[in-house]
């Protein structure tokens, strides 16, 4: 695992040692490599098939775990934009 | 969005390739898809530390708006533990590498794939695409009743590139910045928290 974050903090470093060449083709290897895995991975569910055949009850157990992360983060915005904006305002009017 | 079809469209023929074995040799027992991710994490390293700008346009920033980001994280955290308990076949940290993905569904799912199996990825595939279409479709909403702040923390990782036009439209031009910063940051957080708990 810690041979993945190596491989990014590298790619970090040299992309930064690199900064006077703009390496703009770099997000269209990142857009190919994505579609290459994607693909990967759905070859390996449609070969899969407990996943096939559980589809519907994994896209409601996906669908629970979005609600719950949204909801989760716009309160915890709330909480800031409340500190940052909000009361500052209010005591500007007190 | 167009972009999100196009990886969208991938996965799907990927699975029907499967299904119907249109593939003659077995990628599942090859290193392929590892290799592939380490060459995918090589140069998303690349292209944030070859982007100069990024970096240079957080010093403009609201002081107290650096907290965005952690407010974000610790929040989706909090939020997917809670719903953790009405799925009783996912354990609590299954849920949390999910909910690390932060919209990023490409790399999140990628990992838990490689990690803890086809099953839980598409999992991560499909809950990191739904959060990103929430985003897109609720930003509205998510403003009126939490604040111009609401959409950057839903659209988690994605707030750098695929939600930003709607953020700029409905939190406002001025939270563009923040968005980005927001993005580049919560970005950078999807490995190392969805290995954290791949590996707990």
């Amino acid at each position: 695992m810690f041979v993945m974050i190596g491989l990014m903090l590298t790619g970090v470093l040299l992309g930064y040692l690199l900064k006077k060449h703009k390496l703009s083709w770099i997000h269209k290897v990142i857009t190919l490599l994505i579609w290459l895995l994607l693909f990967l991975l759905g070859v390996d569910v449609g070969g899969n098939q407990e996943i096939i055949n559980g589809l519907h009850t994994l896209g409601l157990e996906a669908i629970v775990i979005s609600v719950g992360a949204v909801l989760g983060s716009v309160v915890a915005a709330w909480v800031l934009w409340y500190r940052l904006y909000k009361k500052r305002k209010k005591e500007d009017i007190a | 969005m167009k972009g999100s079809l196009i990886i969208v469209s991938f996965f799907v023929i990927g699975i029907l390739c499967g299904v119907y074995h249109l593939i003659p040799f077995d990628f599942t027992q090859s290193k392929l898809s590892y290799y592939a991710l380490g060459a995918l994490m090589f140069c998303v390293g690349l292209s944030v530390g070859n982007d100069s700008q990024t970096l240079k346009k957080v010093r403009l920033l609201n002081p107290g708006l650096v907290f965005l980001p952690i407010m974000t994280i610790l929040g989706t955290l909090a939020g997917t533990a809670l719903v953790s308990i009405f799925l009783s076949n996912r354990s609590l940290t299954d849920c949390l590498a999910v909910g690390s993905g932060f919209g990023y569904y490409s790399l999140s799912s990628i990992f838990i794939t490689e990690y803890k199996g086809s099953e839980l990825g598409t999992i991560a595939l499909l809950s990191n695409i739904i959060r990103e279409v929430i985003t897109l479709l609720f930003a509205p909403l998510l403003v009126k009743y939490f604040g111009n702040l609401a959409p950057i923390s839903a659209g988690g990782a994605t707030t750098m590139d695929t939600t930003l036009p709607i953020i700029a439209r409905y939190s406002g031009q001025g939270f563009v910045i923040v968005s980005i910063f927001h993005g580049f940051i919560v970005d950078f957080s999807v490995p190392f928290l969805v290995i954290l708990f791949c590996s707990i």
